[in-house]
């Protein structure tokens, strides 16, 4: 067991501190570089598809899934709430609102995150350790090109039209306990719904939240991934780390997009 | 086809991985159209030459020079254009796991030229034939043993036909006939095609019997270098140890520690 003197505590603090720093300045270059960096590839269009594929649809079913139960859980609790008051016919307005400015935009990432951000960290660092990334540099083939960037794009492509389609079967699973089980009249659960949402205040607003995790959560996993060592606790690192930074950030920009978007302070 | 004589040539290259010094002022040279062993104990910094070579490693200082252009001075976009020229054969045979035999070998054909399909096909099974593995052309890389999984990714690296060869450590955990096989197939392929042919190993029986050239790195320095006989008739200590494999000499087994008898005995924290 080695230990350590208070003065060389310090050293480790400012040293990880340090680490840190580089990290995040290594981050930015390695998106900037696959992202911007010359030379596309041919095949590009081809390996986005397959991207979106195990990025996007096979995130499909966990996500349609919570949206319903979330949509249904959210329909029960507000009608509790809302009865007390005599104004359940509003409980379709305010699922609607959670969901498109909330629940939607946070939930999907959320789960994105655990789905596909950590599959996708794993991936990476897979191939890392098995010297694949290396080997196709030799080949002359940029992995930042062939692997990373496919990966990236189809992040940003499918988390926001996950989180669009979270919040709709989340309505639908809302209306159908509304409307069907607790006998809300249907009429006035849409109406209400149509008059109080706005396309541009909430339905966009949540979309471009969407976009902004897209970005963060699939650039920290990708990163993650291809920043790991190269070890199986390097990659297991990496997973859980994918998981837990992503999902911090979501909810902590998800604070400050709110506050921008909606606080009228 | 260039003149010079020498196909990798490191001029005083420097090269430190945190405060370790891997490399210290190194001068080596690799002869055009040879095999070139470079040997030594595990951790002298081999693997990091052939990736120093390679240019995915890029030395503190010096020069590395590849087909007359030193790397250190290439943008990304010229390296990745100057690596088509070289080929490596990983350790663990780095095949890509969601592509099958035919793909994998048939990658960098894909990528870099505008050949037709038929040719591709053509090419790759020359190639598979020369590793002896035509007959796995449909199989998954999980579903080959560890020696097939290598002469796949061998058969992959040639397949641009590169000048510059490069094996990392191609006879580690080989089994005898594989290891036969291997052998062979670089000795024959470094003839057949007239490649450079840079061999990273310690096997040391191995490797002598097919190097024509051998350099012995260790301490950042190279300890020696020569032809295999001239290595086993040298009178260095350290080749001598190394080149008959005994534990005791100059180059070290146990990894630096207080004294043995006074750290059992003390009974204090190191």
């Amino acid at each position: 067991m080695r230990r350590y003197s208070p003065l060389e505590r310090v050293r480790l603090l400012g040293r990880a501190g340090l680490d840190v720093l580089a990290a995040l300045g290594r981050s930015v270059i390695f998106l900037l570089h696959a992202l911007l960096g010359r030379g596309g590839l041919r095949e590009g269009f081809a390996l986005l598809v397959r991207q979106l594929y195990s990025v996007g649809v096979l995130s499909l079913a966990i996500v349609v899934v919570s949206g319903i139960f979330i949509g249904m859980v959210l329909s029960l609790q507000g009608y509790s709430i809302l009865s007390n008051y005599g104004s359940e016919q509003a409980v379709g307005q305010m699922i609607a609102l959670t969901l498109l400015r909330e629940l939607g935009p946070v939930v999907t990432a959320l789960l994105f995150a655990g789905r596909a951000g950590s599959a996708l960290a794993a991936e990476i660092g897979n191939m890392k350790a098995t010297e694949q990334l290396s080997s196709l540099e030799m080949i002359g083939v940029d992995p930042l090109k062939y692997v990373i960037a496919p990966r990236l794009w189809a992040g940003f492509i499918s988390l926001p039209l996950l989180t669009v389609i979270f919040s709709v079967v989340g309505i639908w699973g809302g209306a159908m306990v509304a409307i069907d089980w607790l006998g809300v009249y249907e009429g006035s659960f849409w109406s209400n719904m149509q008059s109080s949402v706005s396309f541009r205040a909430d339905v966009l607003n949540g979309v471009i939240k969407s976009m902004v995790f897209a970005v963060v959560v699939t650039w920290i996993a990708v990163f993650q991934g291809y920043d790991c060592d190269p070890t199986s606790e390097g990659i297991s690192r990496a997973t859980t780390r994918t998981v837990v930074y992503a999902s911090l950030a979501v909810l902590g920009l998800d604070f400050i997009l709110t506050a921008l978007m909606f606080g009228d302070f | 086809m260039s003149t010079n004589p020498y196909a990798v040539e490191l001029k005083g290259v420097t090269f430190r991985r945190g405060e370790r010094t891997i490399f210290d002022a190194i001068d080596l040279r690799i002869p055009r159209g040879r095999i070139t062993a470079i040997m030594g104990p595990s951790g002298s910094g081999k693997t990091t030459l052939l990736r120093l070579i390679g240019a995915q490693l890029k030395p503190l200082s010096g020069e590395v020079w590849v087909a007359d252009r030193n790397l250190p001075t290439l943008s990304r976009a010229e390296l990745f254009d100057l690596r088509k020229q070289m080929g490596v054969l990983f350790q663990s045979g780095a095949l890509f796991t969601d592509l099958d035999v035919f793909e994998n070998v048939a990658f960098p054909l894909r990528v870099h030229t505008d050949l037709p399909d038929e040719m591709i096909r053509d090419i790759v099974l020359m190639k598979l034939q020369a590793v002896g593995l035509r007959g796995a052309v449909e199989l998954m890389p999980d579903e080959l043993s560890g020696g097939m999984r290598r002469r796949v990714a061998l058969a992959r690296a040639i397949a641009l036909d590169p000048q510059i060869l490069m094996y990392d450590e191609p006879f580690a955990g080989q089994d005898p006939v594989a290891m036969g096989v291997l052998v062979r197939l670089i000795r024959l392929l470094n003839d057949a095609l007239g490649i450079t042919s840079i061999v990273v190993s310690h096997d040391l029986a191995e490797t002598a019997s097919i190097a024509d050239y051998i350099y012995i790195v260790g301490d950042g320095q190279v300890l020696a270098q020569g032809t295999p006989d001239e290595l086993m008739q040298s009178d260095n200590p350290r080749v001598q140890q190394f080149m008959k494999g005994t534990a005791d000499g100059p180059i070290p087994f146990h990894f630096p520690a207080a004294d043995y008898a006074s750290e059992l005995l003390g009974g204090t924290d190191a």
